[in-house]
């Protein structure tokens, strides 16, 4: 086991490392001069050489790369110029925001997808069944900033049940909660059929195992074959594809903390991407794919758990 | 002696494509307490069928036709899955062919066996006693302490231990054995096989075995039951039929077996002909195509069961002139 997490980790780790990199080097090449947006158009030319030389903007990219490197190893994720203030401020100030954004969806959706999966699969080619698959292609089809405009406009502005804006009162734990259901439910929706399916599919498939025939055969009771014998198994796929799942989110939850003006790293992103406040963005990014990286390493600690062969897998 | 199994006429269909496939027809035979019978019969001869339909576990698109199959007075074919359910694992039970996929690979084989237990009215505490007391008997070193373990930290041999142990720890009246040392080597074959015979004689329960081996046959069972293409074309005890088979496939078939081939040589015997289409048997006897001694009277009648002798018949019309 111990083992095992090892692996994932240094293997987490060399992704981050390598996806960082890649993107900084893509945001350097961005058209678009930095020293200009930071220092208005009144600059001279001698004002921007400076700052560039100042910023490190004349050195090469592998350069640039690996002093970005170093700085993050000490803690120090840059200084936002535009506002003067270091970049981990606002970036740490996001994150739990974005977290619990996310962390609600995948409850309700991972929760609600399971369900119902698992409720088609024993209820197979029944009506039941049907209108689950229809419902589900229909949510998985449907994308997350139309759910987040149509949910804020009928549950919101229409019926009143839920506040529009904001993240709540910080504090407030309730109320924080109260404003966490509609982006939640809007960047979920599409996952509760997206799990729905997989694990539809994956119990029939496990179902048709012979360990399954064995269950029956022992007279062990029908609820507990297909809940706990075969559910077992065939939520393994679900959970490796919400944690890889999470980078969706994370995209979603850009539309969603705007369409909401709730605070977070999509909402940051959004901001300093249209200012060219880059830092920022490089702060962003690191912490997104350092908390992509942590899920789908919480999703192989949860696949451990319920799965013993992957434990003492070498 | 009073007879545990008692299966009469079952006919046993399976809707597909290409119309109505008889998997089982006319299927009878009894098995006594404390017996153990054996199955014969080349693939697709109805054997899983068999068995399917005695556990009441037969896919969707199966049809019972007709039949009976007394378990003691309980009709296995007629009662309520509620009253199937009770009887399964506790009255009946089966030990399967591949004990590599028998069991459920994510939840420990204490776990396993502690919820076949469910329907008894005693403590966690017990049941795990009781666990432990049955992998002791099949072989399981320390079981106390592999409670916690999983099927995949068993070796292929250890885990059919366990299968038997799972399928004779509520001591059935029936064990069915589907071709349990077919996946096992064959020293492991020899070991489970005396393992088998040991706790049938502890617990007194009677087994229907179904085995390609002819040689396990023989020297496991007292009876033997050969099947061809659904059908039951030869019962009787296991000595007469190994001796002097009365149909002309049981004959053929030990004819196949390599352990009674003496010569050297370079193909090894097989029956010509293929299994019937069982969406439209063939006219007459079943194996008429495929038999030497196949007449006019073949194609015109099927046979009835002929008696050879006590308990010992043969569904041809040569039965007893074949001898």
């Amino acid at each position: 086991m111990g083992l095992y997490f090892l692996q994932r980790f240094a293997l987490a780790l060399s992704i981050l490392f390598i996806a960082v990199s890649a993107l900084y080097a893509i945001m350097v090449m961005l058209p678009g001069d930095p020293t200009s947006v930071l220092l208005g158009p009144r600059a001279t030319e001698e004002m921007r050489a400076n700052y560039a030389l100042q910023m490190g903007l004349n050195d090469p990219v592998i350069v640039q790369i690996l002093n970005f490197w170093g700085r993050i190893i000490n803690g120090d994720l840059g200084q936002d110029v535009l506002r003067n203030r270091p970049v981990s401020e606002p970036v740490l100030q996001a994150l739990p925001y974005t977290a619990a954004l996310i962390a609600a969806a995948i409850i309700w959706s991972a929760t609600l997808g399971i369900l119902l999966g698992a409720l088609s699969a024993a209820k197979r080619n029944t009506a039941f069944d049907r209108i689950t698959g229809i419902l589900s292609v229909a949510f998985i089809a449907a994308p997350s900033f139309v759910v987040a405009l149509w949910s804020l406009l009928v549950f919101a502005v229409l019926l009143r049940w839920f506040p529009a804006i904001g993240a709540g009162e910080p504090g407030n734990l309730p109320d924080q909660l109260y404003h966490l259901i509609l982006p939640g439910f809007a960047i979920g929706l599409s996952w509760v059929g997206y799990i729905a399916r997989i694990v539809r599919a994956s119990m029939l498939e496990v179902m048709s195992e012979n360990h399954i025939r064995t269950a029956s055969a022992f007279g062990i009771p029908r609820y507990r074959i297909i809940y706990i014998y075969a559910l077992r198994v065939a939520v393994l796929p679900a959970v490796t594809v919400l944690g890889v799942g999470v980078g969706g989110l994370l995209s979603s939850a850009v539309f969603a903390e705007i369409v909401f003006a709730r605070p977070g790293i999509g909402k940051l992103i959004y901001e300093s991407v249209t200012s060219r406040n880059y830092p920022v963005v490089m702060g962003c990014m690191l912490v997104s794919i350092g908390f992509f990286l942590t899920c789908t390493l919480i999703a192989d600690f949860i696949n451990a758990l319920l799965d013993p062969r992957l434990r003492s897998k070498k | 002696m009073k007879a545990v199994l008692q299966v009469q006429n079952l006919s046993v269909d399976f809707e597909t494509q290409r119309g109505r496939l008889q998997a089982l027809r006319d299927v009878s035979f009894s098995i006594d307490a404390g017996e153990i019978v054996g199955v014969v019969g080349e693939s697709g001869c109805g054997k899983s069928t068999l068995i399917a339909s005695l556990m009441r576990l037969l896919a969707d698109n199966a049809i019972l036709r007709s039949g009976s199959a007394l378990l003691q007075d309980k009709d296995l074919l007629q009662i309520s899955q509620r009253d199937m359910q009770a009887l399964r694992g506790r009255d009946i039970s089966v030990v399967f062919q591949d004990p590599m996929t028998a069991l459920n690979p994510v939840i420990s084989i204490g776990q396993q066996m502690i919820d076949i237990q469910h329907r008894e009215q005693i403590s966690k505490a017990e049941k795990r006693k009781r666990v432990i007391n049955i992998l002791e008997k099949v072989g399981i070193p320390d079981p106390a302490s592999r409670l916690n373990a999983y099927p995949h930290e068993f070796s292929g041999g250890m885990r059919q231990r366990v299968c038997i142990a799972m399928a004779l720890m509520m001591r059935p009246k029936l064990l069915i054995a589907d071709e349990p040392t077919t996946a096992l080597d064959a020293t492991l074959e020899v070991q489970v096989l005396r393992l088998l015979q040991e706790l049938q004689s502890e617990i007194g329960c009677s087994i229907l075995f179904i085995s390609h081996h002819l040689g396990v046959i023989a020297e496991l069972c007292s009876k033997v039951i050969v099947m061809y293409a659904g059908e039951v074309v030869e019962y009787g005890p296991v000595s007469q039929i190994f001796r002097s088979p009365s149909h002309p496939y049981t004959r053929k078939l030990l004819e196949c077996d390599p352990g009674r081939i003496k010569e050297r040589s370079h193909v090894l015997p097989s029956i010509p002909g293929e299994l019937p289409d069982l969406t439209q048997p063939p006219p007459g006897c079943i194996f008429r195509l495929r038999c030497d001694l196949a007449t006019e009277k073949c194609l015109k009648q099927i046979p009835e069961a002929q008696a050879v002798s006590t308990d010992h018949w043969a569904k041809c019309h040569y039965a007893e002139s074949a001898q």
